[in-house]
């Protein structure tokens, strides 16, 4: 008896001071009504699928590649002369560097996938129309920047690809009318790619571009926490609601129910992508292409030459666009920026998704057809 | 002022300020005058920092002419120099090879070299140079500037037609031995020629233009 009460006495004591600690912060920090509003009374419909798992892997991805990033740093040096020694320096001496380097290589690959794989299910699902579409061009300025910190990052091993890559997609900044060349060469600070390019790339890869990315996530979440999820059938949850707590009837909370179920998402991603970092780091050719083995020659372009997977569908729309021949007697000359700007607009259509989806149904489930196109919904 | 903002919702219009006795045109003005003032100053803070950017005086310095002995260029096979950093190839062509460049004309975006951008006045001629055994271009694709690879034997792996010259790795363009662009490449017009000068016979000065006969 007498020890059953002390132990009572004793977790009362405890809580008490938790709790008083709590009050002590939440009159001074909203902490308490913002886990709230964002986690445990955060209603979100139950209707989640599979295609549901890739938001949260992809704030997975960001932290990881900021946490392998940091360590990388700690290493690595950002002159042409060191530059590619150092990778290798990290890869054969630093204890562990290797595995932290391909972290973070196989997962800006991964980072792809997982964009790629949300972005897609944005689009089946309707979740850029109204009342989401900040939630949608938020989004498309991530991935922007998602492409700009893997074009930036993959210069920094100075290889072969880095430096071609980066001689590329420079110099299609020079495609654009009259003032082209000179932007592309206040880019390179440089008449070629040179150690100004790679050091200023390194301070957009690591500095400038991860803080525009973690503002533009913390976006991405704000908004839609405001407006709430979409889902599957395309329904609105905040239609149909109880009537005294106010409660979405068709709604959960996120925590526990999602962060429950996001967890095993996330084991089934580490699965994989361990299993690629550990078996397969290079994935044939197509994480870590065999050229950016060899350290950067200006005088010589690989015989094979290719960008990244991600950017395949760019690449080819680059090639495939013809140039301007020209205007001989009004003094046109002949330009490449047909070919540069159907690049570039590829990229910006999908801010246009909103307003050129004029469909009375949001979801492909209802769409006429939409099934036979598209088993796995 | 207090009174002045409240007028103002409950018209739901802005007052016109210069019959409204309640506004002091003076501090309004000064306000105004001081946002413009500061707003040019914070422009021009970003001039530095837009300009550090540019090329250093470093970069700029580094682009000196290069001499190169070219008497080891066998028939039919080219070298690479660096100059400013850009890879220059110095072609031996053979008889057979500038026989082969009148031939193709119709298939090329620009055969007689009309955009003057791509080569100094006195290589605006068949072959692309001062003599017509040696070229010297900057092998620097005109599309996204890789190194395009030397393709100088007839046929082979790039089929049947083919009749020596250059294809860029990058994006598919192909140029012949004088480095003009053929049709249907994604690089609008012809490589480079730089300006170039022989010393003696066997001296070549990449960097330096030829002085032209007047």
């Amino acid at each position: 008896m007498t020890n059953k009460t002390v132990i009572k006495q004793n977790k009362s004591a405890g809580a008490n001071l938790l709790e008083n600690g709590l009050n002590w912060v939440d009159e001074r920090f909203p902490l308490t009504s913002n886990i709230k509003a964002h986690l445990t009374e955060y209603y979100t419909p139950k209707n989640f699928n599979f295609w549901y798992y890739f938001g949260s892997l992809s704030l997975l991805v960001l932290v990881l590649q900021i946490l392998t990033g940091i360590f990388l740093t700690m290493h690595y040096k950002p002159d042409a002369e060191l530059a590619f020694g150092s990778v290798e320096y990290i890869m054969r001496d630093v204890p562990w560097g290797w595995l932290i380097r391909y972290m973070h290589s196989t997962g800006a690959s991964m980072f792809f996938i997982v964009v790629y794989m949300h972005m897609f299910r944005g689009i089946i699902y309707g979740s850029y129309r109204t009342p989401r579409e900040l939630i949608w061009l938020f989004g498309v300025g991530i991935f922007l920047c998602l492409m700009g910190e893997a074009f930036f990052g993959y210069l920094l091993p100075w290889g072969q690809m880095s430096y071609w890559g980066a001689q590329v997609i420079v110099n299609l900044f020079s495609a654009i009318p009259f003032i082209g060349p000179d932007v592309s060469e206040w880019l390179r600070g440089d008449y070629l790619v040179s150690d100004a390019t790679l050091n200023r790339f390194f301070a957009f890869h690591v500095i400038a571009l991860p803080f525009v990315l973690v503002g533009l996530v913390a976006a991405h979440i704000i908004a839609l926490h405001e407006v709430g999820s979409n889902n599957p059938d395309g329904i609105e949850i905040k239609k149909l609601k109880d009537k005294e707590t106010g409660i979405p009837l068709d709604g959960i909370p996120f925590h526990p129910y999602y962060t429950v179920k996001d967890i095993v998402g996330v084991v089934v991603f580490l699965m994989v992508f361990s299993t690629v970092i550990f078996f397969a780091p290079e994935m044939g050719g197509y994480f870590l292409e065999a050229n950016n083995f060899v350290p950067a020659n200006p005088l010589v372009t690989p015989a094979h030459i290719a960008p990244v997977w991600y950017f395949t569908p760019y690449y080819s729309i680059l090639r495939a666009v013809p140039p301007f021949p020209g205007v001989g007697f009004l003094g046109i000359p002949p330009s490449l920026f047909p070919g540069v700007a159907a690049m570039g607009l590829s990229v910006m259509v999908f801010a246009l998704l909103p307003w050129l989806d004029k469909s009375p149904v949001k979801s492909i489930r209802y769409l006429v057809g939409g099934v036979d196109y598209l088993y796995l919904q | 002022m207090a009174e002045n903002r409240s007028d103002k919702h409950q018209d739901g219009s802005h007052a016109n300020s210069e019959s409204n006795p309640n506004v002091d045109l003076d501090k309004r003005n000064f306000l105004i005058a001081s946002s413009v003032v500061g707003a040019i100053g914070c422009a021009a803070v970003a001039v530095p920092f837009v300009k550090s950017m540019t090329p250093s005086e470093r970069a700029k310095a580094a682009g000196a002419p290069v001499e190169v002995d070219i008497s080891k260029i066998a028939p039919g096979t080219m070298m690479t120099v660096e100059w400013r950093g850009k890879p220059v190839w110095i072609i031996n062509r053979t008889a057979e090879m500038t026989a082969e460049l009148g031939k193709h004309d119709a298939q090329l975006t620009d055969p007689s070299c009309e955009v003057t951008s791509q080569q100094p006045s006195y290589c605006k001629n068949a072959d692309r140079s001062i003599k017509p055994d040696l070229a010297v271009i900057v092998g620097i694709c005109t599309h996204l500037g890789c190194s395009p690879s030397a393709k100088l034997q007839p046929k082979g792996d790039m089929g049947d037609t083919w009749s020596g010259g250059f294809f860029c790795p990058c994006h598919g363009s192909k140029f012949d031995l004088a480095g003009r662009v053929f049709k249907g490449s994604p690089a609008p017009i012809n490589l480079v020629v730089p300006p170039h000068k022989y010393l003696t016979d066997n001296t070549l000065l990449i960097g330096v233009d030829t002085e032209e006969k007047a």
